[in-house]
């Protein structure tokens, strides 16, 4: 079976991810755009563990899957204590801590 | 020149161990160093009796000093040499110095000049600073003073006689500055502090020569192996030593700090700045006549120094109104004469010491009777406010001139046989030499009269308010005493008894045959000093003095009243390329050091407040950052592994 697909796919989801990370200014789209970029690279490991047949690659999907949860309920806790304070979710609105 | 001098061989100094009075040698110094560290240390507590321990203490060392010179007098000549060691000094490696102190006709005279006329001068000192409040403190440095130049003329090797050399320089600095709150004299002290270091410098390098070429600093050791040196070995130790005997005794080229010295109180002038410290440079001489002896050129340097000296300093006195300075001048002058007689070698050693010795005596006579006149004056020094004086201070004008006679050389006064002695001697050297101190003479002459008509005749120009009075008996008696030993002084020469005396220590003179017989000389110099009296009769006596001096007066009158331009001198040799220099490495050390050494920080610094600008808080360029970092590593993993 080749996994050139599912390599493809995985590259594209992370393009997006990547080029979302950086031109949008919504805090939470940014933050999905991170979350596709785990999840593009999940994509590659497990297609690459899949092709190599050992579980090497799925075991550290399930640990990237878990720091992301993790990841997640931090974030969100951030964004929406920043929110709070400031009434925006811009991520250029919070520069304050520069030269 | 010298061609008289080859034969001569200095004696060799040979002390026989201290016993009997002299085991108390120590006590000499020991004494005034006591006084000043009680008085100095004690502080307030010994404010009520300071003065009176100050006094006491140089007596006791005159008594002992006193003791000694008649124990000495009972010996054979070749048995007048004593030496006490105290302790080792310093002991490194082959350096082995031993604080010893050696007692010989030079040091038996040069004890009894120091504690006597400084007893004297510690008594005047008891009424002359009465109302100071300072008085206690003053004693101490007088003490301190008095150990130090005691130390001097003890010592046996030439650094305990540097230490001494140094603690002179010391109090004759605290005491010049003794009135501190006078920016004069705070900077008059500072002068002659700084014009003695440049002598110290050759005096140091001296002692470091004689440590290199003879493994010691002893006399007896030196004295013993002088003529194994190589003459340039000698005749740099003889310039070395002359540039120390320059900056101490006011010697041109260095002799530009005695007239300011004149800030310090009048006993200080009298004592440190008259009597003995200046006079230090001349024992030096003598006291290294195995050296000089040996080295011609180093004498003739001496010679030079001394007549350019008495001529300089004559002419100055000649000129100014303030009467401390006039008599500074004529000090310096009078050291020249000094100084003369010590480089014309063992001809003239001796009478170079017997006019120290009569100069000590007539001019802390004058010293102290111009303090008297300030005294009576409300501290007026200019001449030209004083006039008719001998009426209201009849003690100080007779002892006044009893220091007058002895110094213009009045025949029978000490002065005349001292001074003759030195004029008889330059003649028999260098024709030159001996008209440039008849020349002197007859200055001294004029400049000395001038003062004496000035001060105690001519008419009253006293300030509105002042009331002279004659000052108390505690000064007048050294006054008295002092003037006895000035008219009396010459007694010292009967039967040629210092010249006998000094031998064992300088030499014996060598026969010489003198171009005119000794009675011509005698009657030649007596003749120009009386021309020079004359003059000042006809310029001073015969004429009303104005109050304030003539602004309208000749170049050469104008350059004596500014010191001969000594000061002027000095700054455009020596202070002002001196402050170029330093200005020059301040600058350099400034831009060049600093700059090379803070420069790369400084750039570091200045490209690192450009780059933190690329801290800019924004999140999204943080990730751009990191993406091309990321992308970076990849090319590169790509281009290894590709490669």
């Amino acid at each position: 079976m080749s996994v050139t697909p599912y390599i493809v796919l995985s590259s594209i989801l992370f393009t997006i991810g990547c080029v979302g990370v950086l031109t949008r200014r919504n805090a939470i789209v940014v933050f999905m755009c991170v979350e596709l970029m785990l999840n593009a690279s999940n994509l590659a490991l497990v297609a690459f563990a899949r092709q190599h047949g050992n579980l090497d690659g799925q075991i550290a999907a399930f640990f990237v899957m878990v720091v992301a949860a993790a990841e997640v309920v931090v974030g969100l806790a951030i964004i929406m204590t920043i929110f709070r304070t400031r009434r925006s979710a811009s991520v250029d609105d919070a520069s304050l801590l520069k030269y | 020149m010298h061609a008289l001098h080859e034969v001569v061989h200095a004696p060799v100094v040979d002390p026989s161990s201290a016993s009997g009075v002299f085991t108390l040698l120590w006590l000499v110094i020991a004494l005034p160093l006591a006084g000043a560290a009680v008085l100095l240390l004690g502080g307030r507590f010994t404010d009520r009796w300071g003065h009176l321990l100050g006094t006491a203490l140089p007596i006791g060392s005159f008594v002992l000093s006193l003791w000694m010179f008649i124990d000495v007098l009972g010996r054979d000549s070749a048995d007048r040499q004593v030496s006490q060691h105290l302790y080792t000094w310093i002991q490194v490696g082959h350096l082995d110095v031993g604080m010893d102190l050696l007692y010989d006709p030079l040091s038996s005279l040069f004890l009894l000049l120091i504690t006597g006329v400084g007893s004297l001068i510690h008594v005047y000192s008891i009424g002359y600073m009465e109302h100071d409040p300072r008085r206690r403190r003053f004693f101490g440095y007088l003490n301190l003073f008095v150990a130090a130049m005691l130390l001097l003329v003890l010592s046996e090797n030439y650094l305990g006689l540097f230490l001494g050399w140094e603690g002179v320089g010391l109090a004759s600095y605290l005491l010049i500055g003794f009135w501190q709150y006078k920016p004069s004299a705070a900077a008059a002290a500072k002068k002659a502090f700084v014009i003695n270091r440049v002598g110290d410098i050759g005096m140091s390098l001296a002692i470091m020569l004689f440590f290199v070429t003879f493994g010691s600093t002893s006399f007896t050791v030196i004295s013993a192996s002088a003529d194994r040196a190589s003459t340039g070995t000698l005749t740099a130790l003889g310039l070395l030593l002359l540039l120390g005997a320059c900056g101490k005794s006011a010697q041109v080229p260095l002799q530009a700090w005695l007239l300011d010295a004149m800030e310090g109180p009048t006993p200080v002038s009298a004592l440190i700045h008259a009597a003995t410290m200046v006079t230090a440079g001349v024992y030096l001489v003598v006291r290294s006549s195995f050296v000089f002896d040996l080295a011609p050129n180093a004498q003739t340097a001496v010679v030079v120094v001394a007549v350019v000296t008495l001529l300089w300093g004559a002419i100055i006195g000649c000129a100014k109104d303030d009467i401390k300075k006039v008599l500074a001048g004529s000090t310096m002058s009078q050291i020249g004469y000094m100084m003369l007689g010590a480089g014309l070698g063992p001809a003239g050693y001796a009478f170079a010491i017997f006019h120290l010795l009569v100069h000590g005596f007539f001019k802390a006579n004058m010293f102290l009777g111009a303090g008297s006149v300030m005294h009576g004056m409300d501290d007026d020094v200019d001449m030209r406010h004083y006039g008719a004086l001998r009426k209201a201070m009849p003690v100080t004008f007779l002892t006044f001139s009893m220091g007058y006679l002895a110094i213009i050389g009045f025949p029978g006064f000490s002065g005349f046989w001292s001074k003759d002695k030195i004029i008889e001697t330059a003649l028999a050297d260098n024709w030159l030499v001996g008209l440039c101190a008849i020349v002197g003479a007859g200055v001294t002459g004029f400049y000395m009269t001038r003062l004496m008509l000035l001060t105690f005749f001519t008419d009253k120009r006293w300030e509105k308010g002042v009331h002279p009075h004659e000052s108390p008996k505690i000064m007048t008696i050294p006054l008295i005493v002092l003037a006895a030993l000035s008219a009396l002084g010459g007694v010292m020469l009967i039967g040629n008894w210092i010249v006998d005396y000094l031998a064992p220590v300088v030499g014996t003179p060598p026969h010489e045959n003198a171009p005119l017989p000794a009675i011509v000389v005698t009657l030649i110099a007596v003749l120009v000093v009386a021309a020079g009296v004359t003059l000042a009769w006809f310029l001073v006596g015969k004429r009303d003095v104005p109050r304030t001096a003539p602004q309208q007066v000749s170049p050469v009158v104008l350059a004596a009243r500014n010191d001969l331009y000594g000061d002027a001198i000095n700054d455009t040799l020596v202070v002002n390329p001196g402050r170029r220099v330093v200005g020059g490495l301040l600058t350099f050390d400034r831009y060049g050091v600093d700059g090379t050494l803070t420069g790369g920080p400084v750039a570091i610094g200045a490209v690192a407040g450009q780059l933190r600008r690329v801290q800019n808080g924004f999140v999204r360029s943080y990730a751009l950052s990191l993406l091309g970092g990321v992308l970076l590593v990849v090319l590169a993993l790509l281009a290894v592994n590709l490669a």
